[in-house]
């Protein structure tokens, strides 16, 4: 064996090894050049366009695509679909050809806008004077984080209370509940059971994580708060208890492994065999989303929504809920960062884009004037929706540069709690607070 | 001539091993350089962080119980189609097509066969007036419910095993039996030690996947707590039910991926992998005490 020749190669093979580790400490391409004092008259070339939708959803974005390129011939959208935070996070970071990106969740927003993985978009704000008030108050929170804005929204979620008209009429009720107690008892009777004692059908699924069941629903009940005015965690001085003692008490009336038997036994949320979908469920909360499934899956199901009820003494926060939503930003390093502010200020800001885009996807407009155009195709089941989100106690949850993760603590502690004999509900907050704030410490060292 | 298998190792094991050493050292969240903070990440890991320790106790049951009983199987099932006289090829058919189903589609058929109110399981036990269990919805059963699909999807081990049995020498055997050697006797003189290699490899192999076990899980959790979705990135359903199903390697994805923590990600496949390594070599050396060189 010649070892020399072998030695070569492995210098050569070491030092492109080498040159690899360096390379890859790189994280993309360097920040975008500085903005233009004016925006470009005419706009040419390729931008390509991100986003996580599919199937029919994706359809709806070309159709909003081809109007932007119809308006502008000389642009041509490259968009590729279906592309999750995960994949769009290792595109962007290895300098990826990403100049806009659609997220389908405002979580990332804190880690995007922190790390610049969207650039920072207050520069084309500023000198294109777009009006940020044309946006409700929460959804200017919850697209940007610490100061720096580096998205805008494109439409939001809304949760509310859906009612099974049939059900309701059979239970004699004639109104929504509005508090959570009224929920309870309008629940209760529309509860039928098995002659074995199992659940037939129930009125509302009060199980922590079934479906649309999460704190960050529950929480707004009672005006519940995840992060204090330090960005430590709150919510073990908050009023969790309050909402968490009252579903507690509401599975141990119906029983626990009862809830656990019937639950596990009903089809997946985002198919047609939703609990709600096949009256299994008279009751849920949910995404105004669930109206398009409804009305393609289940057309002849009558049913009404209304705000989700409120905790004792919280009256006032009846009609408000939670919002959240997809946003836009542009990718760090684009190469097209003028076509990407044109084609992302045209989807997030045009009326007539963003009520198109609402219509098809059945999801809320984030812009005041789309919320109240009359090309908006309004249900009265989906004006609920609508109502809630131009609620100013509508509230969302603060971001972080942990994503959604931070909250998980609660989340966890409240699952296993609810099947255990209720104590220690002050020492599980306190742990999860704690959780919450070494998660936080640790993803803003050093 | 050996500078590509040099350039392969290099680009593909000992660039990464080496990246995710250092990055285990650092606050790195891919967008941004990353920052040294030193054992930071290691005393979180090790002090702090709420679930790796469940997680690594799901994988080690993985590691315990479903290699070995997968193994067994495995090996019983070659073992009685070595004796099968009639219709031999289509009964070597029917125990590997298992191996071809795609693994999602597999759990999700499962879970779905299992499923307490709709399932086949639950109906047929209920005509014998036995109320089924929860199964995946069970944080007690739901691991075993996955080892259960694992043996339905031995064939691939099977197949080898198969082939070794084939290929143990008919006259040791006749030997032994000339010897008066019994059955038992037979299997643990005679077939045991031709099948060491075989078993070598299944245990070690088994115990990477086991140590690696990813996606099956992650698709029980989330078919069984009927929150399936596509697209939506790391699901919330992860670890269901009760975090039973939650395994080392889906905790590496959910602080990577979910939480954009690439650097403790890092410190948490560091030590994966020097656990993962001590056991191979434990186990190599085990099995090699027994290799019939050594034993003679």
């Amino acid at each position: 064996m010649n070892f020399r020749r072998v030695r070569s190669s492995l210098l050569l093979t070491v030092s492109a090894g080498a040159a690899l580790a360096l390379a890859g400490c790189s994280t993309g391409s360097a920040d975008s050049a500085p903005v233009a004092s004016a925006a470009p008259t005419d706009l040419s070339g390729t931008v390509s366009l991100w986003h996580f939708f599919s199937d029919r959803e994706a359809g709806v974005i070309q159709t909003a695509v081809d109007e932007f390129e119809k308006a502008n011939p000389d642009v041509t959208v490259d968009i590729h679909s279906g592309q999750d935070d995960a994949k769009l996070q290792q595109v962007i970071s290895s300098g990826g050809d990403v100049d806009v990106a659609v997220s389908f969740s405002s979580d990332i927003v804190g880690n995007f806008c922190s790390t610049g993985a969207f650039v920072d978009l207050e520069p084309y704000i500023t000198r294109d004077k777009v009006d940020l008030e044309q946006f409700p108050e929460v959804v200017r929170t919850y697209t940007e984080y610490d100061g720096t804005r580096c998205t805008l929204p494109l439409l939001a979620d809304v949760p509310a209370l859906y009612m099974n008209s049939a059900a309701l009429a059979a239970a004699g009720i004639t109104a929504p509940p509005t508090t959570l107690d009224q929920l309870e008892a309008d629940a209760l009777k529309m509860t039928e059971y098995n002659p074995d004692g199992s659940i037939k059908t129930l009125g509302f699924n009060p199980l922590m994580g079934f479906y649309e069941n999460t704190p960050m629903n529950f929480g707004p009940t009672v005006e519940a708060q995840w992060l204090d005015a330090d960005g430590q965690a709150a919510v073990a001085d908050s009023t969790w208890p309050e909402v968490m003692k009252w579903q507690k008490a509401f599975v141990d009336t119906i029983g626990y492994d009862k809830l656990q038997t019937f639950t596990a036994g009903l089809g997946q949320e985002f198919s047609d065999s939703n609990a709600f979908q096949t009256g299994q469920v008279a009751m849920q909360i949910d995404g105004e989303w669930r109206t398009a499934f409804l009305a393609d899956q289940a057309p002849d199901l009558q049913y009404t929504t209304a705000a989700f009820p409120v905790g004792m003494g919280h009256d006032d926060l009846y009609g408000s809920g939670t919002i959240s939503g997809n946003v836009v930003g542009i990718g760090k390093g684009s190469k097209n960062p003028e076509l990407a502010w044109a084609l992302m200020k045209y989807l997030t800001t045009d009326t007539d884009s963003v009520v198109g885009l609402a219509n098809g996807l059945k999801n809320v407009p984030t812009t005041l004037p789309a919320l109240t155009s009359p090309d908006l195709v309004v249900s009265p089941q989906f004006q609920t929706f609508i109502d809630i989100a131009k609620d100013p106690k509508t509230t969302t949850r603060p971001s972080s540069p942990l994503g959604s993760g931070y909250g998980q603590p609660l989340t966890d502690f409240w699952t296993k709690w609810q099947g255990t004999d209720g104590s220690g509900l002050q020492d599980g907050l306190d742990a999860a607070a704690q959780q919450m704030n070494d998660s936080l410490a640790l993803v803003a060292a050093p | 001539m050996i500078t590509p298998a040099v350039i392969g190792l290099l680009v593909f094991f000992v660039y990464p091993l080496l990246a995710s050493l250092w990055y285990s050292f650092t606050s790195y969240n891919l967008m941004s350089p990353p920052q040294w903070i030193g054992l930071r990440n290691y005393t979180y890991l090790f002090t702090q962080d709420p679930k790796v320790g469940k997680a690594a106790l799901n994988t080690l049951w993985f590691v315990v119980f479903m290699v070995p009983i997968r193994i067994v199987s495995a090996l019983a099932v070659a073992g009685l189609l070595v004796r099968v006289r009639r219709a031999r090829g289509s009964w070597r058919s029917v125990f590997y097509l298992p191996a071809l189903v795609p693994p999602v589609a597999s759990v999700v058929a499962f879970v779905f066969l299992f499923n307490p109110g709709t399932g086949p399981v639950n109906r047929v036990l209920h005509l014998f007036g036995v109320d089924g269990p929860l199964w995946f919805n069970d944080p007690a059963l739901a691991k075993p419910s996955l080892v259960l699909l694992s043996v339905w999807v031995m064939g691939d081990i099977m197949i080898i095993f198969l082939a070794s049995l084939l290929d143990v020498p008919r006259e040791l055997y006749e030997a032994s039996s000339l010897d008066g050697a019994n059955g038992a006797q037979q299997v643990v003189h005679v077939t045991l030690p031709h099948l060491v290699p075989v078993l070598l490899f299944a245990g070690v192999t088994g115990v990477i996947a086991a140590l690696q076990y990813f996606t099956e899980a992650a698709v029980a959790s989330g078919v069984a707590s009927g929150k399936a979705t596509i697209g939506a990135g790391a699901s919330a359903a992860i670890g269901y039910p009760d975090d039973s199903l939650l395994t080392y390697a889906q905790w590496i994805y959910v602080r990577g991926f979910g939480n954009f923590q690439f650097g403790y990600a890092s410190a948490l496949a560091m030590v994966l992998f020097v656990v993962a390594s001590v056991l191979v070599v434990f186990m190599m050396r085990r099995v090699g005490a027994y290799t019939p060189s050594e034993a003679s």
